[in-house]
């Protein structure tokens, strides 16, 4: 469902603001400094940040461009890992089983059982890979369209506050009352007429 | 500009209204390429699905899913009379001679989804790769322009002076039928 494909899903954004400084160099700086580092951390349960898009899974912006004509194109990598409820009770009741046995004990306390629990969830986390997703991104710069090629609200909310960290430029996600405030040549009259609007109720000899 | 999330949730009615008002447009063999001052010839048609939600007042919901490519819509304007508006419509666009896109598109967000636009090179050799994604780029742009550019001529009518005795009233005649 990314850029290439035959079918899109996408949310939209209307980027505010412009660089001061040229503006490709602003774009590599902001692309290398907030890349998903390319080791794994073992012990993160989540990490996310951009890769190239002919290259997710080798995140080097030195040798994968970003710049296709007059657009930037790149990804948001969003590796997670996920650790299956039903794993951590099956791994839970035989550590249970074992530290009763050791201690000869037929019971064990609230504390003992959240102690075991927070070293199994540590283990787990440690030996579950992280499951990657990647979602292609269309910037247009000059007119300040930006497609983020998912609807998922997760991943909509981690781009905005990963692009605003890397480029400085706010994200407006476009809906329609952004629409309006970013794409109409509206005077402020009509815009307080927008704002005054209320809901219409399509009945015979009904007015809004 | 009024808080992002506060606009969203306030806001949400008026992209429900424009995609009743897309359907109106269809319904009446309206010209969408005259209405944004379009060179090119731009038509519209309900696709395979269309969905209304009715709020019962007591925090509860009414939904309505239409399904089917030749689905009858007689639920949907009387879905409409009883004061539902559409919230997802999914929409063939056709303009110029060959160029069709079919996409969902959803009135509180207008995220898109299933979005197919004209088909387009499929080589994937790395010189060709900045072509696809030019040629992609152009159609992605120029469909969410008519988009944008006809739900700003909705709202231009919506805050007009003879929108409640020009306007809202050719909807509700043909909600009536």
């Amino acid at each position: 469902m990314g850029l290439i494909s035959s079918t899109h899903s996408m949310s939209r954004y209307h980027i505010d603001g412009k660089f001061e400084t040229a503006v490709m160099d602003e774009v590599r700086k902001g692309l290398i400094e907030n890349a998903i580092p390319k080791q794994e951390n073992m012990y993160e349960e989540l990490s996310a940040g951009w890769t190239p898009y002919e290259s997710p899974y080798n995140p080097d912006f030195e040798k994968f461009s970003f710049i296709f004509g007059t657009y930037f194109a790149f990804s948001l990598r969003i590796d997670k890992k996920s650790i299956p409820m039903k794993l951590v009770q099956k791994e839970m009741a035989l550590a249970i089983e074992k530290k009763k046995e050791e201690s000869g004990r037929d019971f064990l306390s609230k504390n003992e059982k959240s102690e075991l629990k927070e070293t199994i969830l540590d283990v787990l986390m440690h030996k579950i890979p992280s499951i990657p997703n990647i979602y292609d991104i269309l910037w247009s710069y000059e007119d300040k369209n930006l497609f983020l090629f998912t609807t998922q609200k997760a991943a909509n909310e981690l781009f905005e506050t990963i692009f605003l960290n890397s480029f400085g430029l706010k994200p407006i996600r476009l809906f329609p009352y952004t629409i309006i405030e970013t794409k109409s040549n509206f005077s402020e009259a009509q815009k307080d007429r927008v704002l005054s609007l209320s809901p219409l109720k399509y009945r015979k000899d009904n007015h809004a | 500009m009024l808080d992002i999330a506060t606009a969203y949730n306030k806001y949400i009615f008026l992209g429900n209204e424009f995609l009743t008002w897309i359907w109106f447009l269809i319904e009446k063999d309206q010209d969408i390429a005259a209405i944004i001052e379009s060179n090119e010839s731009i038509s519209f048609s309900i696709g395979n699905s269309l969905v209304l939600e009715n709020n019962l007042g007591d925090k509860s919901k009414e939904k309505i899913t239409i399904k089917g490519d030749q689905a009858g819509l007689e639920e949907g304007t009387t879905a409409l009379r009883k004061g539902a508006s559409v919230t997802e419509l999914n929409l063939l666009c056709k303009m110029g001679e060959e160029d069709e896109y079919k996409f969902t598109i959803k009135g509180e967000s207008f995220n898109i989804t299933g979005l197919k636009t004209p088909s387009t090179q499929t080589t994937k050799s790395e010189d060709e790769l900045e072509g696809m994604i030019l040629e992609k780029a152009f159609l992605l742009l120029k469909v969410t322009q008519v988009i944008d550019t006809l739900f700003l001529k909705y709202i231009e009518l919506r805050i007009s002076d003879d929108w409640k005795t020009k306007g809202l009233q050719e909807i509700n005649n043909w909600i009536k039928g």
